[in-house]
């Protein structure tokens, strides 16, 4: 019997105050998902099919920038979620994602959600919420990488 | 001649001429007088060998960014406002060696300059001027550390002089720190110039003033004369150049960081740090460190600084107030709102010397009126 | 020599508030490329009793002085140690010091870390760069009395791997104590295994019981400011929250006005504030 991913849904910050109803719908788009130590999540270019929730591990999102290597752009750890190209065409991931450490997750499937979404656009708004609230917490603290506030002259 | 010992809180009369004695008395005693006298076109604080070098006859025409010294039609001996320097020249003076060191050969050793300061007497100090004193008063002496050399030079006879002209700029009525001062001083003279008579009451405000008065002929002032020394005071109370309405100052200036009018000031002020030089309250020192070519020898020096600089406030980087403007609100705010919360007292006295010297002429008292007018939170709170 | 937390009145007159004391270097450890502690004792023997997040003036010969915060356990007083990058000609001589060379010092000046007002209570501390030095000496206090609190956690987040202050004392400390650290910064390269991002965005996740918690907060101003919106977003409140401010200063001791912030005066009203008292002017452009 497969165990149902709902408790974790409904629990999860992420998704606290989602009506009862979306999180069965959601939950039927969710799946456990496991990538051991250098576990590549994804990479740039590839289809953008997933978000996913990490329930425990770090997954480091990644650029390969020429004759530098491997950059680390930003983590996501524990209860944290990860990427947003599910949501806009062409879908498609524009960075490297790979686990740091063992890494347990939920994934979403991107096609199934935007299907339901589009169907009930109550449902689509509560994710298009719950989204852009991450992306501009994200962006804040883009920036403030960007301002290099520990550097020689700050 | 009396010959009951004087008290505090007597009131005395002592003919004008006789303040030549006074002079006498003090350098006898070994005081240095200090006070007003004329040079480079201006009323400045300088040594007085007599009665003679104060400005006698002289009087001074003030105004935003003006200052004109104009010859009296009579001989009085305080008939002007006030010059561009305070006492603080005297009490802090701007450049002072702290200390020097020597390098050896196990590291340095630091030889503290302590050449003593001699015993002033300040003459002519006028009341907003005694108050501006023990505001700073609060802050080097008044807190868990005592600077020392400030509190020697301090202890110099006080020799007030009650104001009976108002200067272009003044406003100490505003500000209860003038005309007239009731208390801190040694002697307070108030002169009396009329057609017939030329003359000072005095007021007897501490014991060794009451020694000192005494050697002087003097004679127990009468009813019409203290009259007459109030009425001076109370003139002069009424020709103020300028007013500030200090009703609720503090929080108004608090909830008005954002206002426009500081851009307005900014556009105007040259950051030329005039009005802290002048101001009797401003207290911002430096401390420079110095060394000869060879590096053996090195001094530490003290300094009067100004929060108009740039310098003033550069952390690793740049200035925290790199604008014209962040630097005027800093100045006005502090003198009239941080200052309060800081020595529980308003920084300002309403000397006006900010105003006279500014060379383009800002008015704080204005400046505070252009605030107060689009305040738009209740008015008449307290303080 | 174990130092009081009680508030010291004493009527001291200058000029011996402005003379340093000799104190003589042992040795000059750096830190990352551009970070040093200078680690020193006093030449007349008599121990600096210090509280964490004093400060000290540091003065090279001829040179010039510069406010540095204490980064030393209080305790292994008379040695102290300063920890400082270089950003100017005084930080910049003091980087070329020796063994055996002589350094003044005037102090210790300034509010502490008020450790004894997180008794019992969860301990959050906010790191951010060389922030973390002035936060050093408590960590040290806190080890030292750990059964007088409950979580204790750090946050540290600097601007990458390289420029980590005192990793093998925070290993050490990890290891053998009660006390969760997480490390993050702001730019990795892959081979760095930990997080990668500002550290405020660590607090969300922290484990702490915001009801029941008192947080130190050290760092780069804006780093601070984006800190205390998490804190607050979390329920911590501004009466428990401390921040270290930073001030351009002259004198150390209240007299010369540079170190003003707002009605403040960060040499004796701080460095360390209670976010409660700065709220109202915190974050305003040109303070």
């Amino acid at each position: 019997m497969i165990q149902t991913l709902e408790p974790i849904i409904r629990e999860h910050p992420f998704f606290h105050g989602l009506d009862e109803q979306y999180i069965s719908l959601i939950a039927e788009c969710a799946t456990n998902v496991r990538f051991e130590e250098d576990a590549v999540l994804f990479r740039q270019s590839d289809p953008a099919d997933h978000f996913y929730l990490v329930r425990e591990g770090l997954v480091a999102v990644e650029l390969m920038i020429p004759h530098r290597g491997y950059t680390t752009i930003f983590t996501a750890g524990n209860g944290e979620v990860l990427g947003w190209s599910w949501l806009f065409p062409p879908y498609r991931w524009h960075f490297d994602a790979r686990a740091l450490h063992l890494t347990r997750a939920l994934a979403f499937d991107g096609k199934c959600l935007r299907t339901k979404c589009e169907e009930d656009h109550d449902l689509g708004y509560e994710m298009f919420r719950r989204f852009t609230q991450m992306m501009t917490t994200r962006l804040e603290s883009t920036s403030l990488q960007l301002m290099d506030l520990y550097g020689a002259n700050a | 001649m009396v010959t009951t010992p004087l008290q505090v809180k007597d009131t005395v009369g002592i003919e004008a001429p006789h303040l030549e004695r006074l002079f006498q008395a003090l350098t006898e005693q070994g005081y240095e007088v200090i006070g007003p006298t004329i040079r480079d076109g201006a009323v400045i604080v300088g040594r007085l060998t007599s009665v003679q070098d104060l400005p006698i006859g002289w009087t001074d025409e003030q105004d935003a960014g003006k200052y004109r010294l104009k010859r009296r039609e009579d001989q009085a001996y305080f008939g002007y406002s006030l010059g561009p320097q305070s006492w603080k020249r005297i009490l802090e003076p701007p450049i002072q060696e702290l200390w020097s060191a020597e390098r050896g050969a196990k590291g340095f050793s630091l030889i503290p300059e302590r050449s003593p300061s001699p015993s002033y007497a300040l003459i002519g100090v006028r009341p907003c001027e005694l108050r501006a004193m023990e505001i700073q008063d609060k802050i080097f002496l008044g807190g868990d550390l005592i600077d020392s050399d400030y509190k020697s030079r301090r202890d110099a006879f006080v020799v007030v002089v009650n104001c009976s002209q108002a200067g272009g700029t003044c406003f100490c009525a505003s500000m209860g720190t003038g005309p007239a001062a009731t208390s801190g001083f040694d002697l307070a003279l108030t002169e009396i110039f009329n057609a017939d008579k030329h003359y000072f009451v005095v007021d007897v405000g501490s014991v060794r003033g009451a020694e000192l008065l005494s050697k002087l002929a003097h004679w127990p002032a009468t009813a019409v004369e203290k009259e007459a020394a109030h009425q001076v005071v109370a003139e002069t109370a009424r020709h103020m150049g300028r007013t500030l309405n200090t009703a609720g100052l503090k929080n108004l200036l608090y909830r008005s960081y954002d206002h426009p009018r500081w851009d307005n000031v900014a556009a105007r002020c040259l950051s030329c740090t005039n009005c802290t030089m002048v101001c009797p309250t401003c207290f911002c020192t430096t401390v420079k460190d110095a060394t000869d070519l060879e590096g053996r020898k090195a001094e530490r020096w003290k300094e009067w600084d100004s929060c108009f600089t740039t310098e003033f406030s550069y952390i690793h980087g740049g200035s925290v107030r790199a604008t014209v403007k962040s630097r005027y609100r800093q100045w006005l705010m502090h003198k009239l709102a941080t200052w309060n919360d800081q020595f529980d007292a308003l920084g300002c006295v309403g000397c006006g010397r900010c105003i006279t010297w500014c060379p383009v002429g800002i008015d704080l008292t204005e400046e505070v009126r252009a605030i107060r007018g689009t305040d738009s939170t209740a008015r008449g709170e307290t303080p | 020599m174990a130092p009081t937390l009680e508030h010291q009145v004493t009527e001291t007159l200058s000029p011996q508030l402005m003379l340093p004391d000799l104190y003589r270097i042992q040795r000059l450890k750096m830190e990352t490329g551009d970070t040093f502690t200078l680690e020193m004792i006093p030449d007349n023997g008599v121990s600096l009793s210090f509280l964490p997040g004093q400060f000290n003036m540091l003065y090279v010969f001829g040179v010039g002085e510069v406010p540095i915060s204490i980064s030393s356990d209080p305790s292994a007083s008379p040695v102290i140690q300063h920890t400082t990058r270089v950003v100017g000609t005084v930080t910049k001589a003091m980087g070329t010091l020796k063994a055996g060379d002589a350094i003044g010092i005037r102090g210790p000046f300034g509010t502490h870390w008020p450790v004894e007002r997180a008794k019992d209570r969860d301990v959050l501390i906010v790191a951010g760069g060389i922030g973390l030095a002035p936060l050093r000496p408590a960590l040290f206090w806190l080890m030292s009395h750990r059964e007088q609190y409950r979580k204790i956690v750090l946050l540290y987040g600097t601007r990458s791997p390289d420029d980590i202050l005192y990793r093998h004392e925070l290993e050490h400390w990890r290891g053998k104590f009660d006390l969760e650290i997480q490390v993050t910064v702001d730019r990795a390269a892959s081979t760095w295994r930990g997080n990668v991002g500002v550290v405020s965005t660590m607090i969300p996740r922290a484990p702490f019981d915001s009801s029941n918690t008192t947080a130190f907060v050290c760092g780069p101003e804006v780093m601070m400011l984006f800190t205390v919106m998490e804190l607050r977003k979390r329920g911590v409140t501004s009466a428990h929250t401390y921040l270290s401010m930073e001030r351009n200063m002259k004198c150390g001791i209240g007299w010369c006005g540079h170190c003003q912030f707002g009605p403040t005066f960060v040499c004796k009203n701080g460095p360390v504030f209670c976010l409660e008292q700065i709220e109202p002017i915190l974050g305003k452009a040109e303070i």
